[in-house]
C-alpha cells in the first residue's frame, strides 16, 4: 500500500460535427486533400472576420447541459496569442472567463464503486490546423481542420487512480456521443486528451508540482501512461528527487512517459476579448429549447435497460457505453427479438468480431433486424445455436437475411427423427467398439457417437434429439 | 472646370446626356494623376488597365447610360488597407509589399455593383498608425495645398487625392481621426461614420473596436451619395449593425432652424491655434444666422482619452498584426534558418519603427500582471467617455468643434516626437472611443492651409450631421477653393 495519494485531471477536446466551421462556412469533413476546405477567413488573411456558427454554440450548449454544466447566460470570446505556423491569425479563439457551462459533474463506476467527477468548465474555441514534418526538416501546414469548432472539457482534480481517468474518458465519451455533437474518434482527432498528474503523502493537503502528459492516443494509453508517471513520480521523491512543472510524452512502444519540455512559469497568452464578435446573450428559452434536444442519456437507459428488459446491470452497462450498440440493441427488440438472447449475441459474438475487425457495428452489413430473425430461427429450432455461428458469420461479413442463408447454405436443422435414427444406425452398426466401451460403463463413448452423427450430417441434426436416438439405439444393442 | 472638380449629381447627369462618356472620366482621372501625382504622390498602385477595361464594358454594354446607379462610371480610388482582389493591398507596409488578396472587402463588392470605377490604391501611414503619412513604408504623400506639408493621416494619399482631384472621391478609414483629420488638412469633406454602419470585412484591421472605413468628398452632397452605396449590414461583419439605412441624400432639407449644437470647452482649450479657433467661431455664427443656436458643455473625460486610445488601439493591434509572419504571404525573411528567425527576422525586417512601437505598446498592456491596470481600466474609462457623449446629446443635436488643433504641419517637424505627434487626433479621438460620427468639412485657411470643422453626431444619425455640414457649405465658399499645383 501506497504511502502517496495520487491527483489527476483531464483535458480533453472534442471536435464538434457540424456542417461548417466556427467561424466561416468551409466544410468540417475530416480526410479531405490538404487545404482544400479553407477559406480567406479560416486561412487568416488580411482583412477577414470570424462570423459564429450558431449550431456549434447550441452542439456545445448541449454538451454542457448532459454534463450538469450550468451554462453562462453573458458569454464572449476572447483571444489567445501565440506564434505557430498551425494557428494563421496567431491568435486562436477561444472563451476564458465566460465559457460555455460551468460547475458540472459526471458520474462514473469503478469496480462497482460509484462517484462523481467534476466537470470545471466547458468552452468552445477554433481547432489549429495540422503540421507535418517531413523528413527533409521542412513541414507541411494543412489547415483543413483550422477552425473546426472544438470544445475544451477540464475536469476538477478530483480523479485518483489511472483506472477512474478510464472510467471517466469513458463516461465523458458515451455521454457526448449520445448528444449527437461529436464522433468522438481518437483515430481522427475528433477526441483528445491531455492528462495532469500529481502525486501527494496521504493527509497532505496541498497538491504536489503535476505533469502533462500528451500523445495518449487511446484511453488504454491514457490509463498506462498515468500508471506509469505516478510510479515514476512516487520513485522520484522516495530517492529524494524533486518532481519539476514538466510536459511529457507517452511512448506507446516503452509504455514510458518522455519528457518533452520543463515548463518555466506559466505561458502568458494576453487573453483579452475578441473585438470582431459581439457578446453572446443566452435566453432562458434558447437553454430550454436546447435541453429538449437532449436525448436519453447512458444511465438513463442503463437503468432502462434493467427494469424494461430485466437484463443484468452489468450487461445493460456494456450495451449503454455505446450509443450504437445500444440503439442497435433497441432496433433488435423492435424486431421483437428476445432481449436477453439479444443482449448475450451483441455482448458476445458481435463484439468478438467488432473489436477483431477493429470496425464498429454500423460498419458492418449486420442489420438488427437480421440479428432478430436469426435468433427467432435458433428459438424455434430451425438452426441450432452452433449453425447459427456460421449463418452469423456470414450475416456480418457479407450481409443478407438469416432465412436465406441458411436455405442457400443448407443449414437448416434435421428434426425428423426418421431421418437421424437412419445416421444413428449406420454410425453404430461402424462403431462396435464404442458400443462395447458403453456397455463396459465408459460414458464417453457417448459423446463419441453424438460427434459421429453431427459429422456425417454436416452439424444439422438437431443435438438433443440425436442424444436420444442414441440412448434408445444402444438400448437395443 | 475639370470633370473630377464636379460634383457626382452633374456628371451623372453629363453622362445621362451622353455628354460625356465613363472613358472620358476614367482618362480625365489618369490624365490628372500623370500631371499632378510626381508633386502629390498619392497612390501606391494604379489600377489602369482593369479601370480603363472596365469604363469601356461601362460605355459599351450600357452604351454609356448609367441607369439608376448614381455612382456608376465614377472614378475613386481606395485607402490601400482596403482588400481588393488581385489588386496589390499593402496596408502602406514593406511586410505586404508583395501582397495580391485573393478576396474583394464588402466595401469594394459594393462599389463595384455601384458602377464605380477603382483608379488605383492610395498611400496611408503603415496599417493606419499615423497622422502625417510619414509613417508608410514606401513614400510621403504631400499635402495639395503646400506640398512641404503632410497631408495628414493615415488616410492621408485619401485625402491628398480628392484634394488634387486625382479622383472624384475616396475611401479612407478612421480608427482616431485617420479620414477627418488629413481631410482637415487637404480641405476636403471626410465622414467617419458611426461604429457599426459600414462593413469592415476586408479592411485591414488596426484596432477592430474602432476602425470604421468612410468617404472622403469635395462636397457634402457627394460624401452622402458615396455612404449610401456603402453603409448598411453585412452578415461577413459580426459588428456590422443590422440597422434600416435611411435615405442620406433626403435629409439636406438645408434647414437647421432650432438646431441645439454643444461646443465642448475642452475642444476650445489651450493648445488649439488662436487662428483656428476663430474660424471655428465664425463657423458657429454662419449656422447661427441659419437658425441654429450654440452652448458651451463640457466632455469631462476628454482628457483621458488620448491614453485610453493608445492603450485600447494597441493592445488590438498587437493581436491583429501578429498573423503578418512570412509564412503565408507577404514577405519572408531570407535570412532565416529556423521558425523563431523566420518571425523575428520576417517581423522586424518588414515593419516600421511606429508600428513596432504599438505593437510591443500593446504587448506589454496585455500582458499577464498589466491587463487589469491597462487595458481593463482603458475599457472602463471608454465607456465613461461614451457617457459624456450621450449626457451632451440629451440636449443637444450635435456637437461642434475644430477636427484638429492646428492646420497640417511641415513634412519632419514630428518626426522624432511621438507624443506630439499623437496629440494631433486628441479633438478626434474622444469621437472613435464613443463610436459615434462625425465629419470634418471645410471652414477656411490659416497661412494657406485649410481648417476642418467638425461636426459629432448621435449614433447613427449621420442624416443630422449631412443635414447642418452642408446648411455650412451651401452658406460658405470654403470648399469652392482648389489647390493650384
Amino acid at each position: 500500500m501506497s504511502n502517496f495519494e495520487t491527483i489527476i485531471g483531464l483535458e480533453v477536446h472534442v471536435e464538434l460535427k457540424t456542417n461548417s466551421k466556427i467561424f466561416c462556412g468551409c466544410s468540417t469533413d475530416f480526410g479531405a486533400p490538404p487545404n482544400s476546405h479553407t477559406c480567406p477567413i479560416c486561412l487568416g488573411h488580411p482583412g477577414v472576420l470570424p462570423v459564429l456558427n450558431k449550431q456549434a454554440v447550441e452542439f456545445s450548449m448541449r454538451a454542457a447541459m448532459a454534463l450538469n454544466c450550468e451554462i453562462n447566460r453573458e458569454q464572449y470570446f476572447d483571444r489567445k496569442n501565440y506564434f505557430y505556423p498551425d494557428n494563421p491569425k496567431a491568435y486562436q479563439i477561444s472563451q476564458l472567463d465566460k465559457p460555455i457551462g460551468e460547475h458540472g459533474w459526471i458520474e462514473i463506476d469503478v469496480n462497482g464503486e460509484k462517484k462523481k467527477i467534476g466537470i470545471t468548465r466547458l468552452h468552445l474555441e477554433e481547432d489549429a490546423g495540422k503540421l507535418t514534418h517531413a523528413a527533409d526538416g521542412s513541414s507541411l501546414v494543412d489547415l483543413n481542420r483550422q477552425g473546426t469548432p472544438l470544445m475544451e472539457i477540464v475536469s476538477e482534480p478530483d480523479i485518483r487512480t489511472p483506472e477512474e481517468a478510464y472510467a471517466y474518458l469513458e463516461k465523458l465519451k458515451a455521454i457526448i456521443q449520445y448528444t449527437g455533437v461529436s464522433d468522438c474518434k481518437m483515430e481522427e482527432g475528433s477526441l483528445r486528451c491531455d492528462a495532469n498528474i500529481s502525486i501527494r503523502p496521504v493527509g497532505q493537503k496541498e497538491f504536489g508540482t503535476k505533469t502533462e502528459l500528451k500523445n495518449l492516443n487511446s484511453f488504454a494509453f491514457v490509463q498506462k501512461g498515468l500508471e506509469y508517471e505516478e510510479k515514476r513520480q512516487e520513485e522520484e521523491i522516495l530517492n529524494g528527487g524533486e518532481i519539476l512543472q514538466e510536459t511529457r510524452r507517452f511512448d506507446e512502444k516503452s509504455n514510458k512517459t518522455i519528457l518533452m519540455r520543463v515548463k518555466e512559469g506559466s505561458d502568458d497568452y494576453r487573453y483579452f476579448p475578441d473585438p470582431d464578435l459581439v457578446q453572446l446573450s443566452v435566453s432562458e428559452e434558447w437553454i430550454e429549447r436546447v435541453r429538449a434536444e437532449i436525448p436519453e442519456l447512458p444511465d438513463a437507459r442503463k437503468e432502462r435497460y434493467v427494469s424494461e428488459f430485466g437484463l443484468p446491470a452489468y450487461d445493460a452497462g456494456v450495451l449503454t457505453a455505446s450509443i450504437k450498440m445500444a440503439d442497435f440493441f433497441e432496433k433488435g427488440i423492435q424486431e421483437k427479438a428476445d432481449p436477453k438472447m439479444l443482449s448475450n449475441w451483441l455482448m458476445g459474438e458481435v463484439s468478438a468480431y467488432l473489436n477483431n475487425a477493429s470496425r464498429e457495428i454500423d460498419e458492418t452489413p449486420l442489420t438488427p433486424g437480421n440479428l432478430a430473425k436469426m435468433i427467432k430461427l435458433i428459438e424455434d429450432g430451425t438452426i441450432s445455436s452452433k449453425i447459427a455461428k456460421k449463418v452469423f458469420k456470414e450475416m456480418i461479413e457479407n450481409g443478407g437475411d438469416p432465412q436465406t442463408i441458411v436455405k442457400e447454405k443448407g443449414l437448416v436443422q434435421i428434426s425428423d427423427e426418421g431421418a437421424i435414427r437412419e445416421f444413428v444406425v449406420a454410425v453404430l452398426d461402424r462403431n462396435p467398439q464404442s458400443i462395447e466401451d458403453f456397455k463396459n460403463g465408459k460414458d464417453k463413448a457417448i459423446g463419441f457417437l453424438v460427434g459421429q452423427v453431427m459429422k456425417e450430417t454436416k452439424g444439422k441434426a438437431n443435438p438433443p434429439l440425436v442424444n436420444k436416438l442414441i440412448a434408445e439405439e444402444l438400448k437395443n444393442r | 472646370m475639370s470633370l473630377l472638380e464636379k460634383k457626382v449629381s452633374e456628371l451623372h447627369d453629363l453622362l445621362h446626356k451622353k455628354e460625356i462618356n465613363v472613358t472620358d472620366l476614367v482618362d480625365a482621372s489618369y490624365d490628372r494623376i500623370s500631371q499632378v501625382e510626381g508633386k502629390v504622390q498619392a497612390f501606391l498602385s494604379l489600377n489602369e488597365e482593369h479601370a480603363r477595361r472596365m469604363a469601356k464594358e461601362l460605355d459599351d454594354v450600357l452604351a454609356g447610360y448609367p441607369g439608376e446607379r448614381i455612382l456608376a462610371g465614377l472614378p475613386i480610388a481606395l485607402k490601400d488597407n482596403i482588400s481588393t482582389k488581385g489588386l496589390r493591398t499593402t496596408s502602406g507596409s514593406k511586410i505586404l509589399d508583395n501582397f495580391n488578396p485573393i478576396y474583394d472587402a464588402t466595401v469594394a463588392n459594393r462599389l463595384y455593383e455601384a458602377g464605380a470605377i477603382t483608379i488605383g490604391k492610395l498611400n496611408m501611414d503603415e496599417f493606419a498608425m499615423g497622422s502625417s503619412n510619414e509613417n508608410s513604408g514606401f513614400h510621403v504623400t504631400k499635402n495639395p495645398w503646400n506640398t512641404e506639408y503632410v497631408p495628414g493621416g493615415s488616410s492621408g494619399g485619401s485625402a491628398a487625392s480628392v484634394a488634387a482631384s486625382e479622383v472624384l472621391f475616396s475611401l479612407g478609414s478612421d480608427t482616431g481621426g485617420s479620414i477627418r483629420q488629413p481631410a482637415a488638412y487637404c480641405g476636403v469633406v471626410g465622414l467617419k461614420p458611426t461604429y457599426g454602419l459600414v462593413s469592415r470585412f476586408g479592411l485591414i484591421a488596426f484596432a477592430s473596436s474602432l476602425d470604421q472605413i468612410g468617404p472622403i468628398t469635395h462636397t457634402v452632397e457627394d460624401n452622402a451619395y458615396l455612404l449610401q452605396a456603402i453603409a448598411g449590414h453585412d452578415p461577413m461583419d459580426s459588428t456590422s449593425a443590422n440597422v434600416e439605412i435611411p435615405d442620406y441624400l433626403s435629409s439636406l432639407t438645408g434647414d437647421i432652424k432650432g438646431l441645439r449644437i454643444a461646443v465642448p470647452k475642452e475642444y476650445l482649450a489651450e493648445g488649439v491655434d488662436p487662428e483656428v479657433k476663430e474660424k471655428v467661431l465664425e463657423a458657429l455664427n454662419v449656422l447661427e444666422a441659419q437658425g441654429a443656436s450654440w452652448e458651451e458643455v463640457s466632455l469631462p473625460h476628454s482628457k483621458y482619452a488620448l491614453a485610453t486610445y493608445y492603450l485600447l488601439s494597441s493592445s488590438e493591434a498587437s493581436a491583429n498584426l501578429s498573423r503578418f509572419d512570412g509564412v503565408r504571404y507577404g514577405v519572408r525573411s531570407d535570412n532565416a534558418e529556423n521558425l523563431l528567425q523566420l518571425y523575428k527576422n520576417s517581423r522586424s525586417e518588414g515593419f516600421g519603427d511606429e508600428v513596432k512601437r504599438r505593437i510591443m505598446l500593446g504587448t506589454f498592456a496585455l500582458s499577464s500582471g498589466y491587463y487589469d491596470a491597462y487595458y481593463k481600466k482603458a475599457q472602463k474609462v471608454r465607456t465613461l467617455i461614451k457617457n459624456d457623449f450621450e449626457q451632451v446629446f440629451n440636449d443637444f443635436d450635435v456637437i461642434i468643434g475644430p477636427t484638429t488643433p492646428t492646420t497640417a504641419f511641415k513634412i519632419g517637424e514630428k518626426t522624432n516626437d511621438p507624443l506630439t505627434m499623437y496629440a494631433n487626433d486628441i479633438l478626434t479621438i474622444p469621437v472613435n472611443l464613443a463610436g459615434v460620427p462625425a465629419i470634418s468639412v471645410p471652414c477656411g485657411f490659416s497661412n494657406g492651409l485649410p481648417v476642418g470643422l467638425q461636426i459629432i453626431g448621435k449614433h447613427f444619425d449621420e442624416r443630422t450631421i449631412y443635414r447642418v455640414a452642408s446648411v455650412f457649405e451651401q452658406a460658405t465658399e470654403h470648399h469652392k477653393a482648389k489647390p493650384q499645383l
